[in-house]
């Protein structure tokens, strides 16, 4: 399938009503020790939408997505400059509970990272220590949910208390998937998180991502056009550490502005 | 193709077989250098476990000879109160000796008569006191006791002492083999397994001294190491790993802690000496001392290892868990520490087992005393398996060569019985990711 194809058919019409932004990012500067990784970042993330994060390899979109959680902290020698809101709060400010941040944003990592324990366990960790049931029944309650809405329910549901590192990979990521959702967040950042696994297991994913955009705020970091195309309302391309260029997907990959993203986008390079 | 490309690509393939087959007789060489090298180990291992338990086994085993003692009225009790203190310290060896003296009634003369009494051992009489407490009933009755022989008896009868050399080169003399060919003839001379060395504590006599003491001392001054350097090593790796900034201040202490660990154990006998002995006045030779000196030579092994263990789980567990909202605090004790258990108590057990072979320090502390009773508390004055074995390979009698052997034996099950510990632990919980 054609980029373009993907957009005609996958694509939503925007809704031309007014834009609420989730997370907003002002002049962001990372570095690392003394390298700088992004330089002066504006992006904007809508509510409720999936926003791709696009570019060439090392260009700084995981750096970003990282930013948001405050997942680089860390990162020995990861300093943060500028501002990032979430809600409008400045998520740098000195005293925000980072912790409570991280529950507000909760992350899936390129490589399924589930822990050694039961696929129960896995699930039920986060609701856990926050405390957000009450009694087990509701904690089983809160597994039985996340794992349907990761689409994963009627693959373990009699194998709950197998360990959750047992699985493939596709389903080891679909219970990230619902480990992320677990804890109720608002954002869920997704950084490649179908770059280990098979075309089926990334089909069943980007399905999970189109359901998912009803309750929550979606940044995906993605190397595939096709991928972005198909699943993100926004798209955003890092080239070297700078945005290029931010817009309705359709639009970036249809009339993209500018020359780098063109030549990225047609596979010039990257 | 063209004759010059044909020509050139055999080329190609002939050098190409030529380097394979000296990569093949390479590899052959590193095998057979490999496979030395484990023969060699291998064999050295044999000859010392060989030779050691070739000449500790013996001390498992004890001559017996067997007496008619008659429970003399007279002798334990004359007034016939039956208090204990009469009964315990009464004189049983003059009871002993008399009962041995009866099956040689030709022997008269004293100093003759005193020969024949060192058949048995100094201590012989002993179980007869417990006889009586058991039960005073047998006072005035003749019984049949075992008792043991002395050292010198004990090494001819295991047939360590060769009866053809010259008399005035052997320590049993012609008269004392004689009378010991008479009481085997008269089947009175056994050889039994040696339950007292695993009862008692040491003793002058060979033919007395058991490992019991030190063992014990030994395991109390291993729970005194364990539990000082275990949260200590485990916390401090810990904090290093997980919380510590990473400043010029944390790279001094873990370089320090490094160099902790290649200190000769000898130098934390005499802070050992200096600071818990001189400043702080406890007492010589406990279990307390020692143990906390081994915790200090400990700490550094613990420390690293569990600093190894903690690096070895893999960060996207980390993320993870901080990806759900956990805590610091909640990552290492939910995850990264239950994750690092296993390497963590192999790294202790490891550390345990270096503490238990270790002597120096020991000695620094005073732990070298001849210590009689088994300790019964930490700071009880003891001894530990490594300094008996150190203290009795120093003695002179003959049988105490085989007591050191057989003591090293002891030690050496402790510590392969430790390692096999570790080493089940790591197979059981190795992590699949
Ligand atoms: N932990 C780190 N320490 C030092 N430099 C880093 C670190 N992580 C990333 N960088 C550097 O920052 C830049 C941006 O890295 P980043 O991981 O954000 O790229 P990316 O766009 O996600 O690339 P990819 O698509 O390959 O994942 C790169 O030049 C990288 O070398
Ligand atoms: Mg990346």
């Amino acid at each position: 399938m054609s980029v373009a194809e993907a957009i005609k058919t996958e694509t939503p019409a925007e809704k031309p009503e007014q834009v609420s932004h989730k997370i907003t990012g002002k002049d962001v500067c990372v570095y690392y020790g003394d390298k700088q990784a992004l330089f002066d970042v504006n992006l904007d993330v809508r509510e409720k939408q999936v926003t791709s994060l696009i570019g060439p390899s090392g260009c700084g979109k995981s750096t970003f997505l990282r930013c948001i959680n405050r997942m680089n902290d860390v990162i020995d020698g990861c300093r943060v400059e500028g501002e990032i809101k979430v809600d409008g709060t400045d998520i740098y400010r000195s005293g925000l509970d980072v912790v409570e941040l991280r529950a507000r944003v909760g992350m899936v990592f390129q490589k399924p990272n589930p822990f050694p324990k039961s696929i129960y366990d896995n699930i039920a960790y986060g609701p856990r220590i926050h405390g957000q049931a009450s009694d087990s029944a509701e904690l089983d309650q809160i597994v039985e949910t996340s794992l349907r809405r990761a689409g994963l329910w009627e693959e373990v549901k009699d194998r709950l208390d197998n360990p959750g590192t047992g699985l493939s990979g596709g389903q080891q990521q679909r219970l990230c998937i619902a480990r992320a959702i677990a804890v109720n967040p608002e954002v869920i950042l997704m950084d490649e998180p179908c770059s280990a696994l098979d075309p089926i297991a990334t089909a069943r994913i980007e399905e999970l991502i189109d359901e998912l955009r009803e309750k929550f705020t979606i940044v995906i970091v993605t190397h595939s056009m096709q991928q972005a195309a198909r699943v993100s309302q926004r798209t955003a391309f890092f080239h070297m550490g700078v945005v290029v260029e931010e817009g309705a997907t359709s639009d970036i990959f249809t009339k993209p502005q500018d020359g780098r993203t063109l030549d990225y986008i047609t596979g010039r390079f990257g | 193709m063209t004759d010059m490309d044909m020509s050139n690509a055999s080329e190609k393939q002939t050098d190409f077989s030529a380097s394979l087959k000296k990569r093949y007789a390479a590899e052959r060489r590193f095998r057979a250098y490999g496979l030395t090298a484990i023969v060699i180990a291998v064999s050295i291992l044999g000859i010392l476990l060989g030779t050691i338990s070739f000449q500790g086994t013996p001390a498992f085993f004890q001559t017996y000879v067997q007496v008619d003692v008659y429970f003399d009225e007279a002798v334990i009790d004359p007034s016939g109160a039956r208090n204990e203190q009469t009964l315990r310290t009464a004189n049983y060896q003059a009871l002993a000796k008399r009962g041995l003296y009866q099956l040689f009634p030709e022997v008269s003369e004293r100093r003759e008569k005193r020969t024949l009494g060192k058949l048995l051992s100094s201590g012989a009489y002993r179980p007869l006191s417990t006889m009586v407490l058991d039960n005073p009933e047998i006072i005035g009755t003749t019984q049949s006791v075992w008792l043991v022989t002395s050292d010198d008896i004990d090494t001819f009868n295991k047939g360590q002492i060769d009866r053809n050399t010259v008399e005035a080169d052997r320590r049993v003399k012609d008269n004392e083999i004689a009378w010991v060919d008479v009481l085997d003839a008269a089947g009175r001379i056994d050889m039994r397994f040696n339950t007292a060395f695993f009862a008692t504590g040491d003793s002058r006599e060979p033919e007395l001294a058991g490992i019991w003491g030190a063992v014990v001392g030994s395991f109390l001054t291993l729970i005194v190491t364990l539990s000082v350097s275990f949260p200590l090593g485990v916390s401090a790796a810990v904090y290093l790993e997980e919380f510590a900034p990473k400043n010029r201040w944390t790279d001094l202490i873990e370089v320090n802690i490094n160099n902790l660990a290649a200190v000769p154990s000898i130098v934390f006998g005499l802070l050992g000496l200096a600071v818990f002995l001189s400043f702080f006045g406890m007492p010589r030779s406990a279990p307390l001392v020692g143990g906390l000196v081994l915790a200090l030579m400990t700490l550094p092994t613990i420390i690293i290892a569990t600093r190894a263990a903690l690096k070895a789980v893999p960060p996207s567990i980390r993320e993870a868990a901080l990806g759900v909202g956990a805590s610091d605090l909640q990552v290492v004790t939910h995850h990264v520490l239950p994750l690092a258990m296993p390497g963590i108590l192999t790294g202790t057990i490891i550390g345990m087992a270096q503490a238990l072979g270790e002597t120096a320090p020991l000695l620094m502390i005073g732990m070298v005393a001849f210590i009689v009773d088994v300790p019964s508390g930490v700071t009880d004055p003891s001894t530990v398996l490594p300094v008996q074995i150190y203290i009795w390979a120093d003695s002179p009698e003959r049988a105490f060569v085989a007591k050191t052997s057989a003591a090293i034996m002891v030690l050496l099950g402790f510590l392969i019985t430790m390692n096999a510990i570790a080493v089940m632990l790591r197979k059981r919980f190795e992590r699949r990711w």
